[in-house]
């Protein structure tokens, strides 16, 4: 019988924070903008320069710290790394090796049926790197300092996940907690959210951990899940064969669906951490924790309970909602403008889901204010618009957010409540289908969908379509 | 009026008053700097055109009342370690020959809001690794006392103008004793402040837990009107301190930034100890009886003088290598031919140009204790000597807290002998390094220190004296360093 | 108890620090380690058994900014002395990846 093997797998996941200006200067970190032009000399390693600390940096740490169940580091100081590259200005990054700002904590995943904890080992803050690009033309790179400062936190799992799944569900918690603390908006794209993973194998049943190699440039759910799996198959794979897995780091090309060694011999993965000689240790007291718990904003399990009492609608669909802050936060908003909660929970779980899924996005990218849908809500309800005008409407109002009531207003989307207009085209259709009027006498319920059909077409789709039916039955009712 | 002779509170006052311009003075100092800089080469960048065209700025602004400091209009050299927007700043290494900054150092900004103009920039040991000033990219710089010397280091540009007349005063910066040693070989008062009292923005790192940027004049007086200007409280400097505001209770006392009320001639009463341990072997007999006839004289004013055991200073040396170079090889990192200085002109791939680029344009010395530094903080290493030299460092600092509980200030020398003839230091570097033990320990215990001058050996070399205070205690160390001057002074005049 | 360091040590060391020495400067950065680490091994005197090493000499602990942006283009300056430029970048050899 063949051997069974057991995945165990640790995450190195690093978070740009949604800081305004950088961690050590006060450049702005905002997106964009020609190479070089967010940066001083203190972000470009200038000689002379010197670092000062962005006190949100610290807060937002703690933040995360608190909702992931860490300890807080209650005196804690920066660290340097040093390594020569050219994204790094200063030829070492200042990070946190022998005191990180939060250790041991955990957060709870689910999968399928089963729960369970991922325990979280440490988690520090440190500065992101620059930006290399390069140049095909003259085959140099070229490089932007215009990330470098940018605040990161490392959060370091334990060997606790055993399958992607697992890891997938992980991730998606610590961004969720993330994003509902404000502290990032952890986009794997973008970069402002990475993924390291370690991942070792070992027979199961065994205790002792099999080596484990390190796996970078991993920037979707799906890369993370297809390099596990690559990783997976690459180390049994090595030990069926009777070799040793080589503790290494290793690249993932996402295109290749493989991964390669980054070693070289100039790269001697010897950081020689010393204390920062040029910032002065961070203590933290009490009440600083109790201030930054105080401000702590309601997370997904509290919301989850309290929807339960104040909203009308099904857990699963509160669960959806809640899994994504930016969601919820527009369900809240919306439902308090047009006090249907229920309809606009509909709206979230149905074409919203339906249209997030067909464009390849994810909840934090809905771009449409509260507003307008509280308002599509309210012109669907007062039968302004019917349901697949309303679905029209929609569509447009989640791609480019326009105001649902001019929009209905100027393209003439509104239902006909002109009863004349109505009663003429009822009779006329009448007359026109003797055959699917003589069909819904004789019992053939059926036929009156045609007829309804047939009314609609011609009204050119804006009646009521309840409407319609409650007349025609009246309508055909009457005696001939 | 011998405009170059004067110190740069008299020269201040002649320019407050009118008795002369801002540019007479300007080019009196460019004249004697004409006159001796072949022999002496203190200077490695001059400022002819800059500082006559800022001399012209200054001059309105005294005749418009808006500057009435003590330095206003008073010219200055600045070691080439600091930088000056614009201007060249090359730490004397070949690594930053083209190096134009794009910012002013701040102590060199509080200079300038003072009314200072800058003359140019002073000669120093490369990136302020060594004794002597003969490591310098540039040349040696020689001792103006006699030209067959050298200045001592780091700061021996800065000394070195000072004492040959080409710049009323200068600015330095000490990392292991790199103000008060070279101020000691060329018979000029330099000053290292407290740490955090100077802000470091600006100075191109070397040691940072060890560097602060100082006075280099030709008296106490000169040094306490400097430091008045230079000191100050710098958000952009983490390690800086703000002298007013540091509560009390913190293990730190509040003295203020008035250092020139602190230029009182009277030490009765004050409690002055005399390391035993640095008045054994090793020390020049000469330097020995000069030193201690100046604590006669400081004694016969009133002071009450005692010996006592500081035998933990001879660790200072070995702790302060470890510290120092493993600072200086992370913050020489930096200089890789990537962002600014020397780039190799010829290279295979992105690590041969660092290392032909750092193994070009870094000196011996440099590369030296960068090898030294990488190596202490490398892996399995760190914990035998980085985390040992930290607990030294703890060590020294408590014994010198327990010195300060019964001393106002210590007595030390600045340097084992005089000013050693050029070319003699060099060939071993372990040799060199025992030549601080005396400056040494005042860095790593952050505390501040003063050399002043107390006469000559029998060839006419100057010999300096030291006099170390409790951290922010300059207020002391400059009392008494003036009296001690004052007192040699009258005592001169009798003889 | 003298330190030896080895041709391997100086090259590895020579890695860590980005520094390519001649034979000669080898030769002579040997003996200069051995002769300093000898000289540090001194300390090893020294009990420092429950001493706290000291990095920062005052108890002077959270200096921070707030996080407000400053105005200001590092456009020009940035780049003002770089040996290789293009596109407002700074050229370097090819990294790889």
């Amino acid at each position: 019988m063949a051997k069974q093997y057991e995945t165990v797998i640790g995450l190195e996941v690093h978070v740009e924070l949604a800081t305004k200006t950088k961690i050590f200067c006060s450049c702005s970190t905002e997106f964009g903008g020609a190479p070089n032009t967010h940066t001083c000399p203190v972000c470009t390693g200038m000689p002379g320069s010197l670092p000062v600390l962005n006190k949100k940096v610290v807060e937002y740490a703690m933040a995360i710290g608190l909702a992931t169940n860490c300890d807080i580091t209650r005196v804690c100081k920066f660290d340097r790394k040093n390594y020569f590259y050219p994204d790094n200005p200063q030829n070492y990054q200042i990070s946190q090796l022998y005191l990180p700002i939060a250790r041991n904590g955990y957060v709870e995943i689910e999968v399928g049926d089963i729960k369970k904890k991922v325990r979280i080992h440490e988690m520090h803050m440190e500065e992101d790197a620059g930006k290399l690009i390069h140049d095909e033309w003259d085959d140099t790179s070229l490089v932007d300092y215009n990330r470098s400062g940018v605040p990161l936190v490392e959060i370091v799992s334990e060997p606790d996940m055993r399958s992607a799944d697992e890891v997938i569900a992980y991730l998606e918690k610590l961004r969720m907690i993330i994003q509902y603390l404000g502290a990032s908006d952890c986009k794997l794209q973008e970069g402002s959210m990475r993924a390291d993973v370690n991942l070792s194998v070992r027979e199961a049943g065994t205790e002792k951990f099999g080596t484990r190699t390190e796996m970078k440039n991993l920037n979707s759910f799906k890369a993370i899940a297809r390099a596990i799996e690559g990783e997976r198959e690459r180390q049994i794979e090595l030990l069926e064969e009777g070799k040793a897995v080589v503790q290494e780091t290793r690249r993932w090309d996402d295109n290749k669906e493989a991964s390669y060694a980054m070693r070289s011999k100039e790269d001697a993965q010897d950081y020689r951490y010393f204390p920062e000689p040029d910032l002065v240790p961070i203590v933290i007291s009490d009440e600083w924790i109790e201030q930054i718990r105080s401000k702590q904003p309601e997370l997904q399990t509290e919301k989850l309970k309290r929807y339960k009492e104040e909203f009308d609608i099904p857990q699963y669909d509160a669960k959806i909602i809640t899994g994504s802050k930016h969601m919820a936060d527009i369900f809240e908003a919306a439902s308090a403008i047009c006090g249907k909660p229920k309809k606009v929970s509909n709206w979230l779980m149905v074409e919203t889901l339906r249209l997030l899924k067909e464009h390849n996005m994810e909840a934090e990218e809905i771009a449409f204010s509260p507003e307008n849908l509280a308002k599509l809500v309210e012109l669907t309800e007062s039968r302004v618009i019917n349901s697949s005008v309303a679905k029209e409407v929609f569509e447009k109002i989640f791609a480019e957010n326009i105001d649902p009531e001019i929009y209905v207003e100027e393209h003439g989307l509104k239902t006909v409540n002109d009863e004349g207009a109505l009663e003429e085209t009822l009779k006329k259709v009448i007359e026109d289908n003797p055959k699917a009027v003589a069909d819904y006498r004789g019992g053939k319920e059926k036929a009156l969908g045609a007829l309804v059909g047939q009314t609609m077409k011609a009204m050119k789709g804006k009646a009521d379509p309840g409407l319609v039916t409650q007349r025609l039955r009246e309508l055909l009712a009457l005696p001939e | 009026m011998d405009i170059t002779s004067m110190t740069a509170v008299e020269l201040g006052k002649k320019l407050r008053e009118r008795e002369l311009s801002v540019a007479e003075a300007v080019n009196a100092f460019f004249e004697q700097i004409d006159r001796v800089e072949g022999d002496v080469h203190s200077f490695v960048t001059l400022n002819r055109e800059g500082a006559l065209k800022r001399a012209e700025e200054v001059q309105k602004q005294i005749d418009g009342g808006t500057l009435t400091g003590p330095l206003a209009g008073v010219p200055v050299a600045v070691k080439d370690n600091l930088c000056t927007k614009g201007m060249l700043t090359t730490c004397c290494s070949k690594m930053l020959e083209n190096f134009k900054p794009t910012f002013t150092a701040e102590a060199v900004c509080n200079l300038e809001k003072a009314g200072a103009v800058i003359l140019g920039k002073t000669n120093m040991d490369e990136f302020a690794m060594g004794s002597t000033t003969e490591t310098s990219y540039y040349g040696v710089t020689r001792n103006p006392r006699n030209l067959n010397h050298v200045p001592g280091g780091s700061s021996g540009g800065s000394c070195a103008a000072v004492a040959a007349c080409e710049s009323p005063y200068a600015l330095g910066s000490d990392t292991g004793g790199s103000i008060r040693q070279p101020s000691s070989f060329c018979g000029v008062v330099g000053l290292k402040p407290t740490y955090g009292t100077v802000s470091r923005y600006g100075l191109i790192a070397y040691g940072s837990s060890l560097d602060q940027i100082g006075p280099i004049a030709k008296d106490v007086t000169d040094c306490a009107a400097i430091l008045e200007v230079i000191a100050s409280y710098d958000s952009k400097d983490s390690t800086s301190i703000d002298r007013l505001k540091y509560p009390e209770g913190a293990g730190l006392n509040r003295a203020g930034y008035d250092f020139m009320s602190a230029l009182v001639n009277d030490v009765s009463g004050m409690r002055i100890g005399i390391p035993k341990d640095y008045f054994g072997d090793g020390l020049d007999t000469e330097v020995k009886e000069k030193i201690l006839s100046a604590v006669k004289l400081m004694e016969d004013r009133g002071a009450i003088v005692e010996e006592f055991d500081l035998s933990l200073v001879k660790y200072a040396i070995p702790a302060y290598y470890v510290i120092a170079s493993a600072e200086a090889s992370s913050n020489l990192s930096r200089f890789d031919g990537v962002k600014y200085g020397y780039r190799t002109e010829e290279y295979e791939g992105l690590h041969n140009m660092y290392k032909k680029t750092r193994s070009e344009g870094f000196g011996a010395e440099v590369k030296r204790r960068i090898m030294l530094g990488s190596f202490v903080l490398s892996s399995g290493y760190y914990d035998a000597y980085y985390l040992k030299a930290l607990k030294t460092k703890a060590l020294i600092k408590e014994a010198f807290d327990r010195a300060f509980a019964s001393f106002d200030v210590i007595i030390a020398p600045a340097a084992p002998t005089t000013a050693p003839e050029l070319g003699k230091s060099l060939s071993d570097p372990l040799k060199m390094y025992l030549g601080d033990i005396y400056t040494i320990s005042v860095n790593l215990a952050g505390l501040p220190g003063i050399s002043v001058p107390v006469g000559e050996d029998s060839k006419g070399l100057p010999i300096g004296m030291q006099l170390i205070g409790n951290c922010f205690d300059e207020h002391k160390i400059i009392r008494a360093a003036y009296t001690l001057e004052q007192t040699r002074k009258t005592a001169n005049l009798r003889m | 108890m003298a330190n030896k360091i080895s041709d391997e040590t100086i090259e590895y060391v020579g890695i860590l620090a980005k520094l390519e020495l001649s034979g000669e400067e080898k030769e002579k950065a040997k003996t200069d380690m051995e002769k300093m680490l000898d000289y540090i091994d001194t300390l090893n005197e020294l009990d420092t058994e429950g001493v706290t090493p000291m990095s920062h000499v005052f108890p002077v602990n959270n200096v921070f900014r707030e996080d407000v942006a400053s105005q200001k283009d590092g456009r020009w300056d940035t780049l003002a002395n770089a040996p290789k430029s293009k596109d407002n970048s700074f050229k370097v050899p090819k990294t790889i990846g």
